[in-house]
C-alpha cells in the first residue's frame, strides 16, 4: 500500500534524526547542570540541620560527586546505555522507577489537553470560518482573545474559584479520589472528573491559537479552485467542508501542534503544581530545588523522548493528511 | 427546444456590473464558443449558469432554462442533483482545481456515489473505465495517485473524466486548454470532441483563442465588456465577422471599400479603454470603434438579427454589410 510506504517512510527518517539530537540534549544538559549552584549533598546538609565537612565529604564520595566533571558524564553515559538512569540520592530510589510513576500522569495529561486543544481549536475554527464576519464569528472571537491572552495558570486559578469552591463540581487538587478503591466505570469517571480542570487550563492557550489558525486558513481554503470543483459536483456543502476543506485546512494546525509540544510540557510544570497533579513536571521541580540532577536529567531526557515521540505522531498524521509530504 | 436557455443574465458585483442582459442558447450535442478577452464576463456566464457565483456576485435579472425548467428558481438541493449530473464544469487551471489531499480515484469516485446509488466497488470499476475513456494509460494503477503525481494535461484529463462521469448533457469547459501547452492543448480538445460525440452531450466552451474555436466549435457568441456582441456559426464568422471588435480579434485590417460614409462620420478624437467603457452609456466598444458614429453613444445597441442563426450588436455594421450586399447583388 501506498501508505504504508510513506508511514514507513517517515518513520525512517525520525529515528535517523532522533538518536543524535537525543544525545545531544542529555549532554547539553549535563554540562548545563553543573553550572547550578550548589549540590545534593548540600541540600541535605541544610536540611538536616547539621553537617561536617567530614560527613559532607563522605555524602559526595557515596553519589560519586567528588568525580570530575567528564568522568561523571561519562558514567552516565555508559549507565544510560544499559537503560540504567542511576540513582536519587535524595529519595534513596531508582530514578527510572520515580519516573515511571509519574510518566503515566504527565502522558494523560499532555494527551488530552492537546487533543482537547486540537478539537475545540478546530471546530470552533470552523464555526468562526463558516459564519465568518457574523455575529457567532464575533463572539467566540472575544473568547478566543480572551483564552489566548490569559496566562493558563490564571485560567485554572479562576476555574478552581469557579467549579471546585463556587459550584463545587470538580475536584481542584491530584488525580483520584485517594483512599476510594473505584473500579470499572466509577473509577474512570473519577480519573476524567480530576483530569477535566488542569486538562482546561493547559489546553486554553493552544484552544485559541488553534482556533485562530483554523479560522484563517479555513478561509483561504474557500478561495481555492478545487472548492468549486467540489461544488461542480452537487456535493453537499457540510460535505465540502469537512472532506475538502477542512483536511487542507489541518496542514498548518498540526505544523503548529508539532512545534507546540515541548511548550505544552513546559506548561505542564506549572499546571501541574497548581492542581497537585502527580507528573513529571513537578518531579522536575521537585528535583531542582534539591538539586538532584540525576532525577531532573532522568526527567529531561524521558521529556525530550516525549517530544520526539509525539513529533513522530505528528509526522505521521502530516503525512497521512497530506500526500505531498511522503513523497519528498 | 433548447438544451440550455440563457435569458436575459446580469450579474453584478459589488462596484461594478460583470455580464449585462445575455440571453443566448445552446441546442443538445452542440459545441458552443463563448469568447472574449480576459475579464469580459465569460467565466461569470459561465458560473452561474450552475449558480457557482462568488458569494459577493448577485444575479439582477435572468433565467437560466435547462430542459424549461429555470435554475435560478431552484431550490439548493435542487441545484445540487443538476450540478455534476445535467450540467459539468472543467476548470482552466488544472493544477489547482483537483483537491491535493486526495486521490483522484476518491475525487472521481466521489461525483459517482453522489448521484448513482452504487457500492464503493462498482464506483472504483467505473473510475477505472473512466480513465481508460480519457486515455490515462495504466488506469487501473493511476487510479491511487493523487494530482501531484500527475502532468498538466493528466490532471485535465482526470477533470475531463470527473466531469463527464455522470453523463451531462451539458460540460461547461471553462479555457480548459490556456494553462496547457500546445500539442497537449490539442489532445485535450480532440478528446473533449470526441467523448462529446460518443456521449452526446453539448459544450460550451469558454476560450479566447479564436483558432480553437474555429477548429472545435459549431456556433460562437462573441462577448464584450460583459455583453454579446455578435452571435453566428462558425463558417459564416471566420468568411465574415460583423462586429467591428470581432473585427479586432481577429486582427484582420477589414478592408471595407473606401466608403465615404465611414470616413465622413469617423471621430477622430476617442478617449478611453476597454476599462472606461463601464461608466458610459451606448455602446460599450464605441471608444475604441474604428466605425463609430454619435448615435452609437446613446444606448447600447441590442443584438439585431441579420441573417438565420446570426446576430450582431452594431446597427452601423449591419447597415454597411447591407448596403455592400445591395450594391454587388
Amino acid at each position: 500500500m501506498r501508505m504504508g510506504r510513506r508511514i514507513a517512510a517517515t518513520l525512517k527518517r525520525t529515528a535517523i534524526h532522533a538518536l543524535p539530537t537525543v544525545l545531544g540534549i542529555i549532554v547539553l544538559d549535563f554540562l548545563l547542570l553543573q553550572l547550578m549552584p550548589g549540590d545534593a549533598a548540600d541540600v541535605i546538609a541544610s536540611e538536616s540541620g547539621v553537617a561536617t565537612a567530614e560527613t559532607m565529604a563522605a555524602l559526595r564520595q557515596r553519589f560519586g560527586l567528588d568525580q570530575p566533571v567528564l568522568t561523571q558524564l561519562v558514567n552516565f553515559l555508559s549507565h544510560l546505555a544499559q537503560f540504567d538512569l542511576g540513582f536519587s540520592p535524595r529519595y534513596n530510589m531508582s530514578v527510572l522507577d520515580m519516573i515511571m510513576t509519574r510518566l503515566p500522569g504527565t502522558v494523560l495529561l499532555m494527551v488530552t489537553a492537546l487533543s482537547l486543544a486540537l478539537v475545540l481549536g478546530i471546530v470552533v475554527g470552523s464555526v468562526m470560518a463558516a459564519w465568518a464576519g457574523r455575529w457567532p464569528d464575533r463572539a467566540l472571537s472575544v473568547v478566543v482573545l480572551l483564552f489566548y491572552s490569559m496566562p493558563g495558570f490564571w485560567v485554572g486559578l479562576m476555574a478552581i474559584v469557579l467549579f471546585s469552591v463556587k459550584l463545587g463540581w470538580l475536584p481542584s487538587d491530584g488525580s483520584m479520589t485517594v483512599g476510594a478503591s473505584l473500579t470499572g466505570w466509577a473509577f474512570v469517571a473519577d480519573r476524567a472528573k480530576h483530569l477535566i480542570l488542569p486538562a482546561l487550563a493547559l489546553a486554553s492557550f493552544f484552544i485559541a491559537v488553534y482556533a485562530r489558525l483554523v479560522r484563517a486558513s479555513m478561509l483561504e481554503v474557500q478561495r481555492q479552485d478545487f472548492m468549486r470543483t467540489a461544488q461542480a459536483k452537487g456535493l453537499h456543502p457540510f460535505f465540502i467542508q469537512l472532506r475538502h476543506a477542512l483536511r487542507n485546512a489541518l496542514i498548518p494546525v498540526t505544523t503548529v501542534a508539532g512545534m507546540h509540544l515541548g511548550n505544552l510540557l513546559g506548561g505542564a510544570v506549572v499546571v501541574e503544581t497548581l492542581f497537585g497533579w502527580p507528573g513529571m513536571g513537578r518531579l522536575a521541580l521537585e528535583a531542582v530545588l534539591a538539586r538532584d540532577f540525576s532525577v531532573l536529567l532522568g526527567v529531561l531526557l524521558l521529556s525530550s523522548l516525549l517530544v520526539i515521540i509525539a513529533n513522530v505522531l505528528i509526522d505521521l498524521l502530516h503525512a497521512w493528511l497530506d500526500p505531498r509530504i511522503g513523497a519528498a | 427546444m433548447s438544451l440550455l436557455a440563457v435569458e436575459n443574465l446580469t450579474v453584478a458585483f459589488p462596484g461594478h456590473v460583470a455580464v449585462r442582459e445575455v440571453s443566448f442558447a445552446i441546442e443538445p450535442g452542440e459545441t458552443l464558443a463563448l469568447v472574449g478577452e480576459s475579464g469580459c464576463g465569460k467565466s461569470v456566464t459561465a458560473f452561474s449558469m450552475m449558480r457557482l457565483l462568488p458569494p459577493n456576485a448577485r444575479v439582477v435579472t435572468g433565467r437560466i432554462l435547462l430542459d424549461g425548467a429555470d435554475l435560478m428558481a431552484a431550490s439548493p438541493a435542487e441545484m445540487r442533483e443538476v450540478r455534476g449530473k445535467k450540467i459539468s464544469l472543467i476548470q482552466q487551471e488544472p493544477m489547482t482545481s483537483l483537491n491535493p489531499v486526495l486521490s483522484i480515484g476518491t475525487q472521481i469516485g466521489e461525483v459517482i456515489r453522489r448521484h448513482e446509488k452504487v457500492s464503493r466497488r462498482t464506483a472504483r470499476a467505473r473510475c477505472i473505465e473512466l480513465l481508460d475513456l480519457v486515455s490515462i494509460p495504466d488506469a487501473h494503477r493511476r487510479i491511487d495517485d493523487y494530482p501531484h503525481n500527475l502532468s498538466g494535461g493528466m490532471r485535465q484529463r482526470v477533470m475531463i473524466a470527473m466531469a463527464v462521469a455522470c453523463g451531462p448533457k451539458l460540460l461547461i469547459a471553462d479555457e480548459p486548454t490556456t494553462a496547457l501547452d500546445v500539442t497537449t492543448q490539442a489532445q485535450v480538445l480532440d478528446l473533449l470532441d470526441d467523448l462529446r460525440r460518443r456521449l452526446s452531450m453539448a459544450v460550451l466552451l469558454i476560450t479566447h483563442d479564436l483558432g480553437v474555436v474555429a477548429q472545435w466549435a459549431d456556433r460562437i457568441n462573441v462577448m464584450y465588456a460583459g455583453r454579446i456582441v455578435e452571435q453566428a456559426a462558425i463558417r459564416p464568422f471566420f468568411a465574415q465577422p460583423m462586429h467591428p471588435y470581432s473585427r479586432g480579434l481577429l486582427g484582420a485590417r477589414v478592408d471595407v471599400d473606401a466608403d465615404e460614409h465611414y470616413s465622413a462620420s469617423r471621430l477622430s478624437e476617442i478617449p478611453g479603454s476597454v476599462g472606461s467603457a463601464a461608466g458610459e452609456a451606448g455602446c460599450p466598444f464605441a471608444p475604441r470603434c474604428p466605425m463609430v458614429e454619435t448615435s452609437c453613444r446613446v444606448v447600447p445597441p441590442s443584438l439585431l438579427a441579420f441573417e438565420a442563426g446570426r446576430r450582431v450588436a452594431c446597427p452601423v455594421s449591419l447597415q454597411a454589410v447591407t448596403l455592400e450586399a445591395a450594391r454587388h447583388g
